[in-house]
């Protein structure tokens, strides 16, 4: 008996419409959030991930009547980002269906809000979302900072303390994205998923670059995550989740089958 | 909804109160509820009448257990549930709401519980590795085989080993609960209750209302239960 290692789909969301952009730019479209969310829990999924891209470019509020919508039919945990700045917007989304939420540039302006949410809301349902990029050179010790809006702002700062100081400030698990792979289909950065995994006590979540089902079993037998997130190769129809967990599955991965 | 017909009886109705106590999602609970229950009357309220006019009580909890208990405290839930439990009719609770209901945490430098029912909250711990070395995070995060150790209604048509959805940082420690009252139990770095029964109370560790089919399941039973403990025997079953 063990804990499974989870797959989690994220659906990327843009008025109410599950879209995939190849590093943010190249947008298609991938059907009703709700039906893909409802597709993914029968697939399987161990959890679902709504990112609503437009909220932090444009302030606008992530799509409530969306989550739930979600949230009454799809009775798996249902993580919801996207321009969640406020105690309130985090009140909102609990209450609309959500479990968790993800916290992103909010965390980067003002890493006391990660605190004041964990204290309110508790842990459990606090994800920080770090966007990283190597800023090492070739021949360099690897090292990595986070960047924001989407990878165009970069902060200074460096990841791995960062992901230190987010779990201090209570953040329940995070959301590891690399800017570098997002998009590309190349696999994760793995030597980015394993510093941050070894670095820290909470559950790490591997994103950014699943191209096929060997990435994800890459990002916990060599990444060492807790949880592997895909978007793209779920939405076109490439792979089913269960596919997925099966092939993980093969490799001497825990899963829920 | 109950119609007020003379010929109505209490047994056709089932109203559901979920306590509100202002800790956390109560949401997705009474939406499964309703998903698998469409009949029943979910109600998601701190209303001691509501809670006395209750058929079952759903009793969750999220985030620290000192914010719980003082929350439960302030709002008087403590004495509700107490009464509620009094009546014999069915009580679940769920992950904090089942910490609530035991004597004592050690979360938030050590908190003194309701104490409705034997056991101890203990920390998982920091920098945990299994025997592979292999990081254990905290949260114990994920879905997770809960091993039945007893027959019970709320088991019923729930796999042996099915995995449910755990999210916790602090576990009741198996040998503060008496043998007989553990329902269940899972393996995170220790064997700790993943599930208590005694007489009309079921608390759980997980989360049913997001594991998917074994947790729906979980509520339906829950929803259909008539608060005893013991299972219908295989020699009733077979005389039906």
């Amino acid at each position: 008996m063990a804990l499974a290692k989870r797959i989690i789909p994220c659906l990327d969301v843009d008025n109410g419409r599950v879209v995939k952009g190849v590093q943010f730019v190249d947008i298609r479209d991938a059907g009703d959030p709700v039906e893909v969310a409802r597709r993914y829990n029968e697939q399987g999924a161990d959890e679902i991930t709504f990112l609503d891209i437009t909220a932090t470019h444009e302030g606008r509020d992530t799509t409530v009547h969306t989550v739930e919508r979600m949230a009454s039919e799809v009775f798996i945990p249902l993580t919801v980002g996207g321009g969640i700045r406020t105690v309130d917007d985090i009140r909102t989304m609990l209450n609309a269906g959500a479990d968790k939420v993800g916290i992103n540039s909010a965390a980067v302006s003002n890493p006391d809000f990660v605190r004041a949410a964990s204290d309110r809301f508790g842990a459990q349902c606090i994800v920080v979302a770090i966007d990283a990029k190597k800023v090492s050179s070739p021949g360099e010790e690897s090292r990595w900072e986070i960047f924001t809006h989407g990878g165009r702002q970069p902060t200074g700062i460096d990841a791995l303390a960062w992901a230190d100081k987010m779990a201090q400030f209570g953040a329940g698990e995070i959301l590891l994205t690399s800017m570098d792979r997002d998009g590309t289909k190349n696999g994760f950065d793995l030597a980015l998923t394993r510093a941050i995994s070894d670095r820290v006590d909470i559950p790490v979540i591997a994103s950014g670059g699943v191209g096929n089902l060997e990435h994800l079993a890459e990002g916990v037998l060599q990444g060492k995550a807790d949880a592997v997130l895909a978007a793209s190769i779920f939405h076109f129809g490439e792979y089913s989740v269960m596919e997925a967990k099966h092939y993980m599955a093969e490799k001497g991965i825990e899963m829920r089958l | 909804m109950n119609q007020n017909t003379s010929t109505s009886t209490s047994t056709n109705t089932n109203k559901i109160v979920v306590i509100d106590y202002g800790m956390g999602n109560l949401h997705s609970v009474a939406s499964a509820l309703s998903h698998v229950a469409p009949d029943a009357e979910v109600v998601i309220s701190a209303d001691p009448e509501q809670v006395r006019s209750a058929d079952r009580v759903v009793f969750p909890g999220v985030g620290a257990i000192r914010d719980c208990m003082g929350a439960i405290r302030t709002e008087g839930v403590d004495r509700v549930v107490a009464e509620f439990i009094a009546t014999g009719k069915p009580l679940l609770a769920i992950c904090v709401g089942m910490q609530a209901l035991l004597r004592h945490s050690e979360e938030n430098q050590g908190i003194t519980c309701l104490g409705l029912l034997a056991g101890e909250v203990r920390f998982f711990g920091k920098n945990l590795h299994d025997g592979a070395g292999n990081h254990m995070k905290v949260p114990h995060m994920g879905w997770n085989q809960v091993q039945q150790n007893a027959k019970h209604p709320l088991w019923e048509d729930i796999e042996q080993n099915a995995r449910f959805y755990f999210v916790h940082s602090f576990y009741v420690a198996c040998e503060s609960v008496n043998d007989a009252s553990v329902a269940g139990t899972c393996d995170y770095n220790t064997e700790f209750v993943a599930a208590i029964s005694k007489e009309n109370v079921f608390a759980v560790q997980f989360h049913p209302e997001k594991s998917h089919t074994a947790g729906l399941q979980l509520l339906r039973n829950f929803s259909q239960w008539n608060g005893q403990a013991s299972s219908e025997t295989e020699l009733e079953k077979a005389a039906k």
